[in-house]
């Protein structure tokens, strides 16, 4: 069986193409799905395996990054939503999705959100303005972390992605921290390339500042991944900024976690 | 009349009171125009409306119809018999485009962009407009506005292209000008590189396009009238060319409501800037990159459905240039109550003529009006009827039942008298620099300080800004190298992801050359933007050309003949070259006129070549970064002294005469024979000569790719005799190219190349050294790559 994948698009959304051909080459099924198709019940989130929130500027990230695409998430697709949760399906928010994921509260979704019915869910971290206060465009490394994330299961120990936002500074209270490394919830940091003495790793390599080198995370059960660099944009080696320099591999770092996601389906959904 | 609509008393109006009518109304029409218009209404018995008026003085705008580069001129050249010139376009520019009749050239100077073809499924669609006068007044919103609207032409070409590359480049007065030097009522050059960035940056980020090329300039003449280039790559499916307007379609605006923003953009672009333009605050337009995103997804999904049968954008000029366009051959009648507004009180013309953003026309069938709607209501975009085309022939507008304009299209369209201008071109004469070359001298400070020079010096900080990886299609980047910092010199992007066939889009500007004679300027602009293609990996027979002048006030002589020059090189090296001319636009009258103290500013004059090139394999290309020491490094194609208008004078204070030449028989065969053995695989980097000479592009290549080089500048081949180290190490001649091959490819390269000037001038080292060898066999330059790239990044870090 094919997985489906719903690509959510929204106005603003402008990842959803390489997003899309990222699910089709790691062996899904796609469709682009306006949210008002979904809220008009046109279609039916619950007819897919994988939600992917794709990179963006969903409404212009007016009032800040993601918040309105969440909000409309929470208030006019909870239901089906929580179910779609509930099923153990998968959720991916890259970049502006992953900003989305956060002001929903999916992510980190400490404590057991889904029991707490007719409570709102509670955002508890927060992507902020980037410490360079302007949009960056680069490529970073980033060293995988032990965790129950789907979507990394068995990948390689160091990936290299790009980033490209203004607000990707992962910012939460100590507390939380704690719980997200306890809970072994951070999936990716930014590698600290240029001082391994120093434990906090320095501007450009954390390219925004964020706490803890956090660059993305899963809830405790792994099924839901967000993260700010962008693996639908390394998919092959042609991509990579210094292919016309370095002996890499044809495939592209970004590709397995597509296909983890395909693969998780396949397995948990036959 | 009533309504808000008024009538011009024109019939019987003396030349004074014509010209008093044009100048008041911010029109730009020119007596000769107003008497035209006056013939024309006196025929008629009536007076113009205001909105009849105001639709003549759009349509008849430079900015719309670019009446200079069709007017007649009569050039004269000191000792040369004054020439007759019947249009610039036709002659220099479209000429050049029909003598090389390249067969895949689809769609040329008609469409709002040039169509070439891709594969064979898809054609590509590029422009390059400018948004000067704007983003001199308000630098964010001009500049946002300025991508938005290239990025709608790109959109309004054929039935609609996807966009897919930005490429932008800006000119700007020195960074570091004192505030008490600033002219009166000019912003500092500072704040307007700082806005007009922000502009691009926030606009193209939120449309999801990758802005992957571009360059940034300055110079003193451009602080009160900054220039902003913005350029759009399209790809457009090959079915999807051709437009056509029936009788009976529904004209259909989409997008954004009209508000008072941007009411006489044209005609005041058509103006030059002074003192007071800064209270002009209605004319800047007012950006939407989301209204704008919303209308892509709509209206592509519309195109793929075949719902309507033409598209243009609302630019200049409003819904009077968009409608009287896509009507001219049948008629069209629209009703302006029926256009969604911002906010109540806007006169019929004003709403007629606002170029408020983010607004598409497109031309539907009636049985295809419901499809059309439903579309545009799922992607939460507002789609209005304001009425239909028509087979009259007239412009018919109405507004509460009442018609407010009747115009004959064919007036309106072919009844702009022809222009008479004079221009002349007198050679003018600098003082000439001479080398410094001496027993002791050393130029490691002249490389460190020209590299530290703004117009060379890293633009990392701004292309940063940019997403240029957004579309997942960008395979070479615009910055390379060992640590992704070095400056590429163009961008490839696979329109198609995973397929192996690219575009190549870089440019080339040479303003300083101007200062010399705008002839060279030009050649020397197409020059570098083809070499910037080949460095990559492209072809001169498959690349296209744009051409953008930014020039001063051609009712001047002199300024007009500058622009005769810079045309008749366009001609000249374009048909050498074998490279058409597909799009081309120009801005005009970029002077600033102190109103207190009289003086008057020009630009220099300004030619923007912008280069397209379709690449069959991207798995060919290379870049400009060295790639491991051992390796040798070779110079390609003649060295000149040819310093006149280069950076090495510049530093020195000097302009001097002898502004780089373009050799085309030579730069053709250099070019071609390149481009064959980097497409065959002997060359592992390249990179053009450009500004600084071979000493610049050497420090580039060694600093990007982290590596020493050591020069010995007895082995660069050379047109003429040069006897001093300065001159070989920094003249800017043409065609030439620095490239990095690897000790087993040398016999191969050497013979593929027999038949080119070259020379191997050193070799890649493993320590951090960059030393030069002079004639005299004396180290002149000894310092190392990390010092050079130092000098190179900090100046525009921040």
């Amino acid at each position: 069986m094919k997985p489906k994948v719903c690509i959510l698009r929204t106005a603003g959304t402008n990842c959803d193409t390489e997003t899309d051909v990222a699910f089709q080459l790691a062996g899904a099924e796609t469709d682009l799905v306006h949210i008002q198709q979904l809220i008009s019940g046109k279609t039916s989130l619950l007819d897919y395996q994988i939600l992917a929130i794709p990179g963006g500027f969903s409404y212009g990230d007016d009032i800040s990054a993601g918040i309105l695409l969440a909000v409309e998430m929470k208030h006019k697709l909870r239901s089906a939503l929580e179910q779609f949760v509930s099923d153990n399906k998968l959720i991916i928010g890259i970049c502006n999705g992953f900003q989305v994921l956060v002001r929903t509260g999916l992510l980190p979704g400490i404590g057991n959100y889904s029991s707490q019915e007719n409570t709102e869910i509670a955002q508890q971290t927060t992507l902020a303005m980037n410490t360079s206060s302007r949009f960056e465009c680069r490529w970073v490394d980033l060293v995988t972390q032990q965790s129950p994330c789907v979507f990394t299961k068995e990948i390689q120990s160091s990936i290299y992605l790009p980033v490209a936002h203004a607000e990707g500074r992962f910012t939460a209270s100590t507390d939380v921290l704690t719980e997200l490394e306890e809970n072994q919830q951070i999936v990716f940091r930014y590698e600290n390339r240029t001082n391994s003495s120093s434990d906090k790793t320095d501007y450009p390599n954390n390219p925004n500042g964020s706490d803890a080198d956090i660059a993305g995370i899963c809830d405790s059960t792994g099924r839901i991944f967000g993260l700010m660099p962008h693996p639908e944009r390394y998919l092959t080696k042609w991509n990579h900024p210094r292919w016309t320099r370095e002996n890499l591999p044809e495939e592209g770092d970004g590709l397995a976690i597509f296909r983890n996601a395909v693969e998780y389906v396949q397995v948990n959904f036959a | 009349m009533s309504n808000n609509v008024n009538e011009f008393q024109i019939l019987n109006a003396d030349d004074d009171e014509l010209m008093r009518i044009s100048r008041e109304g911010t029109l730009s029409l020119n007596l000769n125009e107003m008497q035209t218009i006056q013939t024309h209404f006196r025929s008629l018995h009536r007076n113009p409306t205001d909105v009849e008026l105001e639709t003549i003085a759009q349509t008849w705008s430079e900015h719309c119809v670019h009446k200079t580069f069709k007017s007649l001129i009569l050039y004269s050249e000191e000792g040369k018999e004054t020439e007759k010139i019947d249009g610039l376009f036709p002659t220099y520019i479209q000429r050049a485009t029909d003598d090389i009749d390249k067969p895949w050239c689809v769609s040329v100077f008609i469409d709002n962009a040039g169509i070439i073809e891709f594969d064979d499924t898809y054609n590509l669609v590029f422009k390059v407009e400018t948004h000067n006068h704007p983003s001199a007044i308000e630098p964010y919103g001009g500049a946002g506005t300025g991508i938005g609207g290239v990025i709608r032409d790109s959109l309004g070409t054929g039935l609609g292209a996807k966009p897919i590359l930005n490429t932008d480049v800006f000119c700007f007065g020195m960074p570091d000008m004192p505030y008490d030097e600033l002219p009166k009522g000019t912003l500092h050059p500072k704040r307007v590189f700082k806005g007009v960035v922000a502009g691009v940056r926030d606009y193209g980020n939120r449309m999801g396009i990758p802005t992957a090329n571009g360059a940034i300039l300055f110079d003193t003449r451009y602080t009160a009238n900054p220039l902003v280039f913005c350029g759009n790559v399209g790809v457009i499916p090959r079915n999807r060319c051709d437009k056509s307007v029936e009788p009976g379609d529904l004209v259909v605006a989409v997008g954004g409501r009209t508000g008072r923003d941007g009411i006489h953009g044209a005609t005041f672009s058509s103006a030059e800037l002074d003192d007071t333009s800064e209270n002009l605050g209605s004319v800047v337009q007012i950006g939407n990159p989301i209204m704008e995103k919303k209308i892509v997804d709509a209206l592509l999904q519309a195109r793929d459905r075949n719902l309507y049968r033409s598209i243009t954008d609302c630019g200049a000029g409003g819904f009077s240039s968009a409608v009287g366009e896509m009507g001219e051959d049948t008629g069209a009648e629209v009703h302006l109550e029926r256009i969604p507004l911002k906010y109540d009180g806007l006169a019929p013309w004003e709403i007629w003529l606002s170029e408020a953003q983010e607004r598409m026309v497109i031309a539907v069938p009636p049985e295809n009006i419901q499809e059309l709607k439903e579309i545009c209501e799922s992607e939460m975009v507002e789609a209005t009827v304001l009425g239909n085309f028509t087979d009259t022939h007239r412009l018919q507008v109405f507004y509460e039942g009442m018609i407010v304009a009747d115009l004959d299209m064919e007036f309106l369209h072919k009844g702009l008298p022809q222009h008479i201008k004079k221009a002349e071109w007198k050679p003018p004469l600098h003082q000439e620099m001479q080398s410094q070359d001496s027993q002791t001298k050393d130029y490691t400070d002249d490389l460190l300080r020209l590299l530290a020079s703004p117009n060379i010096a890293s633009k990392e900080s701004v292309i940063r800004q940019y997403d240029h990886e957004v579309q997942g299609g960008m395979v070479i980047k615009p910055l390379v190298g060992v640590e992704n910092d070095g400056p590429s010199d163009a961008c490839i992007a696979t329109p198609v992801i995973g397929s192996e066939k690219g575009v190549i889009v870089a440019n080339g500007i040479n303003p300083k050359y101007s200062d010399v004679d705008p002839y060279l300027s030009a050649a020397s602009a197409i020059d570098e933007a083809l070499r910037n293609i080949i460095a990559v990996g492209g072809s001169i027979e498959k690349t296209a050309l744009l051409d953008n002048f930014c020039w001063g006030n051609p009712d001047k002589p002199d300024r007009l003949g500058e622009l005769v020059r810079a045309a008749k090189a366009c001609y000249d090296i374009a048909t050498a070259y074998g490279t058409p001319f597909i799009s081309g636009k120009d801005s005009l009258y970029n002077e600033y006129h102190d109103t207190t103290t009289g003086e008057q500013r020009a630009i220099p004059s300004t030619l923007l070549i912008s280069a397209i090139c379709v690449m069959p394999d991207i798995q060919k290309a290379i870049t400009m970064d060295v790639k491991s020491a051992g390796n040798l490094i070779y110079v390609v194609g003649n060295t000149y002294a040819e310093l006149g208008g280069s950076h090495y004078f510049g530093l020195h204070g000097y302009i001097g005469n002898t502004a780089p030449i373009v050799r085309t028989s030579e730069g053709k065969l250099t070019m071609q024979s390149l481009s064959k053995v980097i497409n065959n695989g002997l060359v592992r980097s390249c990179h053009d000569c450009s500004e600084g000479g071979i000493g610049v592009a050497a420090a580039e290549m060694a600093f990007s790719g982290g590596y020493g080089i050591e020069l010995n500048l007895a082995n660069i081949p050379t047109g003429e005799n040069i006897t001093s180290d300065d001159f070989l190490l920094f003249s800017e001649s043409n065609s030439r190219f620095l490239v990095e091959i690897n000790a087993e490819n040398i016999d191969a390269f050497e013979n593929r190349m027999a038949n080119i000037p070259i020379g191997c001038i050193g070799a890649i080292s493993d320590t951090p050294d960059f030393i030069v060898t002079g004639l005299s066999g004396k180290q002149i330059v000894d310092t190392s790559f990390d010092k050079l790239k130092s000098a190179w990044q900090t100046p525009l870090h921040s």
